[in-house]
């Protein structure tokens, strides 16, 4: 049988803002519904633009909220934070990294204390054990062991998304969100973390869910895709199967819209354009 | 006659670190009614180039050019009045947050007529008028009501369309676009490029795209520039930039692209030059034995 990490099984998530004494509440349906599965050693990419919900299902995942019904599995263990709370070994197994690394990191701590904080919070590892670990994992995603004293101001931008992932990682999590990892970073960064990612992949047998808004970006990592639009996921399949076939129009919609990159789709530009010009 | 004709740009900055050049030995030219993308990462000093031709730079920065032309007219020794005439008028420019560049405090009706009321010589009515039609023009709804809104109670979108309404409000001869839609989602992104190459065609503007984004140059440009640490790695028309890349530099950047990638691994530029360098050496080193 399949080794299923992450389960959800019709997950809904309402916001409810306004309402006084006189006026009605206002409700806002953010997720509809959300069944997905995923196997360890996979990556399941969630597509779609903002306000679709995808933010929010990442928060629901990483148990940051709760939500409003439905069942959150994760290791085939039954999760409910809003009655009874989050378990230090449940947030180990889930961890998450955000879209900007220059608001992620703290910028009074040194890289060195900012891998070993997950160790010192979770764990009642020796200090210094926990410099090793922090050590060992700063190597690992690609820096060296002098940035172990540096401050993040002093890093660019692909290099602190290094140093969040490292820190993601230095509690052997489940699975690992990753909210937009690479949309911050320039075209040749970005390339980096992707290598870095899949190599972590192959080497620790990770899971990922990927949430993206670029399509060439997904094509590239996932090997499933789910694409989401108003709270509802619209299309869900094998990679190959959504980029070779899309069903939903929205689906559609979204590869229309995404530049491409390509000689004969230049050629064909130009010659639309020229011959309006003639 | 060229529409903008740069020779020899550098700006330079002064920092506690001493003088950083962030463009060096820049030549540019842009004839009417081409698209022209300018791209490179950050820190290649694109906007800064096209900054320093709006004048917009602080006044740290050291602002040098053997030429610097707008229709033949010479910025660099124009006095700030008369260049002021030309800048908003004649040459607009666009960015890349619309939200954070339109000013929180007024509505859109105001921002938009302020521009008119420097530059034209329209009345009061007909200053609205105008700014209803352009808010038209770039396809906003229901624009009797959006001229009293303010930014924040607008989407990113629709302040784009407000900011390029503002910038073709006087007719621009040349429209600056500083990643126009890099804050913004892929259909959204769609829209506003669609309406940049239409408002383009429809009134002949020079448009200069600076992006960092491959995809965002082959949908739009004529011709590309390619920018590298401050200086100029290469120049070519849209379709032999892709077709066949010369520099080094360019052709790291595009097998960087994940849907150009081979195999399991992208290649990444830091790892490309390097294999440049190394390629270069050897090559040096044969030649060497040779002699």
């Amino acid at each position: 049988m399949a080794d299923i990490v992450l389960e959800t099984r019709n997950i809904t998530r309402d916001y409810v803002s306004g309402g006084g004494l006189f006026t009605p509440q206002r409700v806002v349906h953010a997720l509809k519904g959300i069944d997905l599965t995923l196997e360890r050693g996979k990556t399941l990419a969630v597509v779609g633009e903002s306000g679709c919900g995808k933010s929010t299902l990442a928060r629901i995942i990483t148990m940051i909220d709760a939500p409003t019904s439905g069942e959150l599995i994760i290791d085939g263990e039954k999760v409910d934070i809003a009655h009874h709370g989050v378990s230090k070994e449940l947030r180990r197994k889930v961890q998450i990294v955000f879209q900007n690394p220059y608001g992620s990191l703290n910028p009074r701590q040194k890289i060195g204390d900012v891998l070993a904080e997950p160790l010192l919070l979770n764990t009642a590892m020796p200090a210094a054990e926990r410099r090793d670990r922090a050590m060992q994992m700063l190597l690992k995603v690609g820096l060296q062991p002098e940035h172990f004293n540096r401050y993040p101001h002093m890093f660019s931008g692909g290099q602190r998304q290094r140093i969040a992932i490292a820190r993601a990682l230095m509690l052997n999590p489940s699975f690992l969100v990753l909210d937009e990892p690479v949309s911050a970073l320039d075209l040749s960064v970005q390339a980096q973390i992707l290598n870095l990612l899949k190599d972590l992949q192959d080497e620790f047998n990770l899971t990922y869910v990927f949430i993206s808004h670029d399509l060439s970006v997904v094509r590239y990592i996932a090997d499933e895709v789910m694409v989401m639009y108003y709270g509802e996921v619209v299309e869900r399949g094998s990679r190959d199967e959504v980029f070779a076939n899309p069903q939903h129009p929205y689906t559609k919609t979204l590869f229309a819209a995404t530049p491409r990159a390509d000689v004969d789709h230049i050629k064909a530009r130009l010659a639309r354009k020229a011959s309006v010009e003639a | 006659m060229p529409l903008l004709e740069i020779r020899n740009l550098t700006v330079a900055f002064d920092t506690s670190a001493g003088l950083f050049k962030a463009v060096e030995g820049i030549d540019l030219s842009i004839e009417p009614r081409e698209v022209l993308a300018i791209v490179g990462e950050s820190g290649s000093g694109k906007s800064v180039a096209m900054l320093a031709v709006m004048g917009l730079l602080p006044n740290t920065a050291t602002v040098t050019a053997d030429v610097m032309r707008f229709e033949g007219k010479d910025l660099l020794s124009m006095s700030p009045s008369q260049r002021r005439h030309i800048i908003g008028k004649d040459i607009a420019m666009i960015f890349q947050e619309p939200i954070a560049s339109l000013n929180p405090c007024f509505t859109v009706g105001f921002q938009l007529t302020e521009t008119l009321a420097e530059h034209t010589e329209l009345n009061a009515r007909e200053r609205h008028e105008r700014a209803l039609e352009l808010l038209r023009l770039v396809g906003i709804p229901d624009p009797e009501l959006r001229m009293g809104s303010y930014p924040h109670q607008m989407s990113g979108g629709q302040c784009q369309r407000v900011m390029i309404a503002i910038a073709i409000s006087c007719n621009p001869k040349l429209l600056i676009a500083d990643e126009p839609t890099t804050a913004l989602d892929v259909t959204i992104q769609k829209q506003i490029l669609d309406l940049l190459m239409r408002l383009q065609a429809e009134h002949g503007m020079g448009l200069i795209m600076i992006t960092h984004d491959m995809g965002v140059v082959a949908e739009t440009a004529d011709r590309v520039v390619v920018q590298y640490k401050g200086r100029k790695m290469e120049e070519a028309d849209v379709l032999s930039l892709f077709e066949s890349p010369q520099s080094a530099y360019t052709k790291a950047l595009l097998s960087s692209l994940p849907e150009n990638a081979t195999g399991a691994r992208l290649s990444t530029v830091a790892e490309y030059m390097a294999e440049v360098e190394r390629q270069e050496a050897e090559a040096a080193r044969i030649a060497g034995e040779v002699l």
